[in-house]
Order: C-alpha cells, then structure tokens, then sequence
C-alpha cells in the first residue's frame, strides 16, 4: 500500500500486462489524489475564509497568482523560499524513513546558517570563489550534521526519544547561538554578523536580469544537487537501503543483519546536515551574514513539507514549491486580507493530507504502539 | 479512491461557485491618484502594544485626516522584509515605512533602488564608519529617531517626586547602548529633583531574551522592592510583565515604557514613558502630503512631542497638581534648552 520498493514490499505474483497496468494507475491515483483533494480543500476552505473578511475571492486568488508565478521577480521569491523549505522538508523526510522524528531542522538550520557565516568570516577576502563556497557549504552541512549528532547518538547508545531531544535541541541551539551573535559577533544596533569575507553565492539575478530584487541565488543548485545525492544515497545504496529498512521494521532489519543503533544514528545526523545545508539559502546566498532567528520557523514547516512530500525526495521539492507560493502569496494579498489566512490555510493542508496519507496513519498507528 | 474521487469533484465545484461571489464593499486594489502610503510591520505585527501598533495608530490617523490610503503587510520570515518593503515600492507608493531598526539594511537598498519613493525607517539604525562618523542616509530616506531619555528624564523626576523613598529603582532587559539612554535619562530626573537620591539599577540579562523573561523581570523587581524602592522604571519587554507583576505583590508602583501600560496592573502603573510612534508616522504622511518631505535622521524629543509620560484619569490621583507643575516646568526646560539630558554613560 504504501509506495515503497524494496525487499520488504509483499511479494507479488508475476503479473501480467493488465493487472500490471490496473496496479500502476492505482498506485498512480494513490499518490495524486490525496494532494489534489488537499488543494480542492484549501481553495474552498480559503474562499470562505476571504468571503467572511468581506472580499471577493476570485479577486484575491488572482492577486496571489499574481505575485507569485505571475512574473519573474515572483518566481524568483517562492523559489528562494523553496530552495530554504526543500532542505528542511528532506531532511525530516529522511528521518522519517529511518523512522525518527526529526523535530529539530529549525535549530539544525540555525547551525547550519552560522556554520556558513563563521567559514566565511575567517576565511580571507581573496580566497578563490568556488573553493570558498565548497568550504563554506560544508561548514554549513558539518555544523547542522553536529546538532543532528546528538539525538542521532542519544538514541543509538541509551535509546532517548528523538523527539523529545531533537525538540530540546532546538532551544539549546537557538539561544546559545543568540547569545554568541548578540554577546560576541554582531554590528552594533543590529542583531547580525559582519558580512561573510568570502563564500558570497551570486544571486540568480546577477545572470538572469529578469530575477532582479528576489532572494533567489544560485545555492539553488547547491541544493538541487543535494535532493538528487539524497535519492540516489536512499534508493541505490545498501546504507540507504538499511535505513528504510530499519525504518519500516526494526526488528527485521536487525535479524537481516542491519546494524539499528548505527542506522539511527547516521540517519539523525545526516538528517542534521541536510537541514544545516538549508542555512547557506540565506547566508551565502541572500544576506552575506547571519541573522539572529533568520531560521524563522522554516525548520518547523519542513515537517509539514515532509508529510506534503510523503518523504520521497521529488515529492518534498513539490510541496515545498507549494508552501513557498503559499508564503510569498501571503505577502501579495496582504492588502486585502490578513496574513493569519495564509497560516490558517497551511494548516488545513497539513491536516488534509495527514487525513489523506496512509503513510501518516501507520506513523500514528506506529506511535501509538511505542 | 472512488470516495475521494467523488469528495474532489464536490470541492471544485464548490470552489468554482464560490470564486464567482463578490461581497457588497469588497476592495478594489488601490492605484495611482490619492496619498497613497505602505507600511510594513516587524515580526510580531500588529498587537504588540508597543511600536507596531504605535505605527498603525499613527495611519489610522493619516487615513482619518490627511485622507491617506494606507496598505500594510506584516512580513513572515527574514526575506518577507525587503519583499514586502519592494512590493509597496514597485506599485509606486508615495512612502513606504518599515518598522522597527531590523528594516535598517533592507531600506537602504530599496531606498537606492527606488529615489523617487519616499522611504522612513522607525528606529533606523544609523550606521558609522571608520572613523565613528555617522553615514548620513539615502536622500529619500528619513530616519526616525526618539529622544528616549527625554522621557525617560520626566518619569524619573516623577518616581523622585512621588516615590517616598530615597531609592528608586530601574530594570533593563538587554544590557546594551540602546537600553542605557533610558537608564541614564531616568537617573538624571532623579537626581535633577532629589540629589541624593539613588538609582538602583538592574538589567535582566545581555542576549535579546532579556526583553522576553518576565521570570526574571520579577526576581529582580522583588529583590528592589525589597531594598526599599517604591517605584521602579523598566525599559524591558515583556520582561516588564514581571515587574508590574511584583508591584501588585508588593503594593508598589511600576512605571511602563513605549505605550501606555496602565492595563498591565491597574492603581499599580504609575505612570508610563511613551514614544509617540503614532506622531513620528503621521508626522511624516502629513510631510509627504505637503510635499515637503526630505530624507535625514530626525529626532523626536519633547519638543516634537515625540516622547512623553501619560497623566490622564487613570494615574490623575497618583500625581498631585504640584508635582504635575514640576514636571512640566522641566519639560519645558528641556524644551528650551537649558536642561541637557544625557543619552549615554
């Protein structure tokens, strides 16, 4: 039932050509219709929502198309918030398909951010630009991979609840990292770092005119790179292999000879280094320092993103494209309806599609049991 | 599937129905003609009882009388700023504002971008160079500065005058530059009306949680209460919570800070140090208006009624008529100049 492949799917008779095409427009509808009655939900749920507030809603839909994929400079936004939410969004889809709940990309990103800004801070103002870069997002990976380390450990060795310490984490890494910019790091009156000296990632705009004044830069690609490592690492290596495996049924991975403990663990701090990575979206890319709070919650919606996705890596960019547009329209139709609509919409996403999931109701179920 | 197939066909329906509706008084986006003004918000946006509503005071008031059309757009995460700040400069706004010293780089770079709109930054943070003098900001842009330790020096008189006591007290929330006008402006109306009086100051902490720790704005106002302060002054947050928190335990006076704070704890508010955010927004819609707006650092003291204390029927009987006269004697001595308050240790 649930779309994964691999040797623990129910063994299956040969089938032949119609049964197998019956099965694959049955999978096909599995994976499409749950998002499309989503959307079916929040369009009717926001046009009540904008009917009440006194507008019209066809008026208001076409604002948010305007300002989003209307132009470039639109494009341009939803794609930079996108480039921010696919990293958080796969990295809590690649817990999930180790089975762990990584409730702490927003902390990880935050790391990771800072990681970024710190490389390039010390690094010195002449270093070649793609060497700078490589370091710099590596930094970003290796600090976002060390938050994720400790839940990733915690769980492997004594067997704590990742949920509960990703979640601390987060507390942990967002205030020590306030204190050291607001304590030690930051220009005066302001609650950022000095600009980066190197690393700098060019905006998308300084090569294609059109995008100029959005966000968008090239850690795009940075990141596009990252989605393509992280399905080939899932889906053709033996580790990746391992982790779903130990992600739908422990105790039959370990008596196929899996190393659990190890699995948790590599699957928790990779999940933290893919997060972390998330970080230079804003840092290298947009800003040039790190910001204190920059994160801005883009960690938390990556869960909503990863059960959008249903953690597979093509379906996380999907939907993180879909809540950027949500976020970037929430800013175009501002002037005729309260931002609080667009929030409330992201939440009527997530519960359609948690209702609608199945994957969603066995991790419920699954909870339930532990 | 067959159920769900059904369900989606329902809901496009109904969504193809309700898109064609259009309520009686539903807007128009507004374009061109008029006094048309943006004003994008700091995180936390509207109902912070503090700067941002300030701001939206001061619209309410331009749309009132100067017949403004004002939009606003409250900004989500980090890049929402300058988006939002370049969506109301793109669609040719008359004068875009952000709130708050975070819009600081993001109204620069717009304000390069776009000379022909007008831009103002609420607590824009001046920048320094090298050599510690300040860069003057873009021509179209005006900084909007407050003189807080004007204030600041008429409720310290105030809690001098009332506070029964030879100690007074002051809690901070983040030790920083910013933080110290208010407590080095208070200090000073204490000692211009009570010389041997003595400012017990304290600060809640160095990080921005300073400002969101009521915990601690308690534990640090019941420790001053205790030493024998009857009114204390915090320039803290919500920090501040606490303190008007341990002034209801204790029976003493608290004194709010940026809005009127009287609701936090009623008969235990002295009085509060405000910043007519409201003033400064209005004052520069009704510049645009008159066409003559300039950009520059402007700063709201006294004079422009930019800073100021509450006194209205909630506090009227806490402050007797002679200790009103003298505090307004010395407001007006700031005014003309011959009292001169310190901003800074």
């Amino acid at each position: 039932m649930s779309g994964h492949t691999g040797a623990f799917a129910e063994p299956t008779p040969v089938p032949d050509a119609t049964a197998r095409a019956m099965r694959r427009r049955a999978a096909l509808e599995e994976a499409l219709l749950p998002p499309l009655v989503a959307l079916a939900v929040i369009l009717v749920a926001g046009d009540l929502l904008i009917l009440a507030y006194g507008e019209a809603p066809g008026a208001v839909w076409r604002l948010l198309a305007e300002g989003t994929w209307g132009n470039a400079y639109g494009i341009g936004q939803v794609l930079y918030k996108a480039t921010t939410l696919t990293c958080t969004g796969l990295a809590v889809a690649f817990a999930l398909r180790a089975g762990l709940f990584n409730i702490g990309a927003e902390g990880q990103l935050a790391a990771g951010g800072f990681g970024a800004a710190l490389a390039g801070l010390a690094l010195p103002a002449g270093t070649p630009s793609l060497v700078a870069i490589v370091i710099c997002v590596g930094a970003a990976a290796l600090c976002g991979g060390a938050v994720g380390a400790v839940p990733g450990v915690l769980r492997a060795r004594f067997g704590a609840h990742e949920v509960i310490v990703t979640i601390m984490m987060n507390f942990i890494v967002l205030a020590l990292l306030n204190y050291v910019v607001a304590a030690k790091l930051h220009v005066p009156e302001t609650l950022h770092t000095p600009t980066i000296r190197a690393g700098a990632v060019p905006r998308l705009a300084s090569s294609i005119e059109a995008f100029h004044g959005s966000a968008a830069s090239w850690t795009i690609v940075i990141v596009a790179a990252a989605v393509i490592g992280v399905a080939w690492y899932l889906f053709r290596t033996r580790a990746g292999f391992e982790l779903r495996a130990v992600g739908l049924q422990p105790a039959a991975a370990e008596y196929g000879g899996v190393n659990v403990p190890r699995a948790w663990r590599n699957a928790l701090m990779l999940s933290g280094a893919i997060a972390g990575l998330g970080g230079v979206n804003y840092v290298l890319g947009y800003k040039g320092y790190y910001e204190d709070g920059f994160a801005g919650g883009a960690g938390f919606l990556g869960i909503a993103v990863a059960l959008v996705g249903r953690n597979h890596p093509l379906g996380v960019v999907i939907a993180a494209l879909f809540f950027a547009t949500l976020s970037q329209g929430g800013l175009a139709i501002n002037a005729m309806v309260p931002k609080q609509m667009v929030d409330v919409l992201q939440g009527i996403v997530i519960l359609a599609v948690a209702a609608a999931v199945p994957e969603v109701r066995r991790l419920v179920r699954q909870a339930a049991r532990r | 599937m067959r159920r769900l197939f059904g369900l989606l066909g329902v809901l496009l329906a109904a969504h193809l129905v309700l898109s064609f509706v259009r309520p009686e008084g539903a807007a128009t986006p507004p374009v061109g003609e008029g006094l048309d003004i943006g004003i994008v918000f700091d995180l936390g946006g509207r109902g912070d009882k503090s700067f941002n509503d300030g701001a939206y005071l001061g619209a309410e008031r331009a749309m009132r009388e100067l017949g403004a059309r004002v939009r606003f757009v409250e900004p989500g995460e980090g890049s929402d700023r300058e988006a939002g700040l370049r969506l109301l400069a793109a669609e040719g706004m008359d004068l875009v504002i952000g709130v708050g010293f975070i819009f600081t780089d993001d109204l620069t770079e717009l304000a390069n971008e776009y000379p022909n709109v007008a831009f103002a930054g609420v607590d824009y943070a001046v920048t320094v160079d090298r050599a510690g003098n300040p860069v003057a900001p873009p021509a179209n842009l005006a900084a909007l500065k407050f003189r807080e330790e004007q204030g600041s020096f008429l409720v310290g008189a105030l809690a001098a005058l009332v506070g029964n006591s030879k100690k007074l007290g002051f809690i901070g929330g983040m030790d920083s530059p910013l933080i110290h006008k208010f407590e080095v402006g208070y200090a000073a109306g204490v000692k211009a009306v009570c010389p041997d009086c003595q400012v017990i100051s304290q600060y809640a902490g160095v990080t921005p949680e300073a400002f969101r720790n009521p915990g601690r704005g308690k534990e640090l106002a019941l420790s001053a209460y205790q030493q024998g302060v009857n009114v204390i002054y915090h320039a803290s947050g919500s920090t501040g919570l606490g303190v008007f928190e341990a002034a209801r335990t204790m029976q003493k006076f608290g004194i709010g800070v940026d809005a009127d704070q009287f609701n936090e704890a009623p008969g235990f508010v002295l009085s509060s140090m405000i910043k007519r955010v409201d003033n400064a927004v209005f004052d520069m819609i009704a510049r645009v208006k008159d066409e003559r707006f300039e950009g520059g650092v402007y700063q709201y003291g006294l004079e422009q009624d930019g800073v100021g204390y509450v006194y209205d029927d909630n506090n009227r009987a806490l402050i007797p008529d002679s200790v009103r006269a003298r505090l307004e004697q010395l407001k007006a001595d700031i005014i003309a100049g011959k009292i001169i308050v310190p901003s800074s240790r």
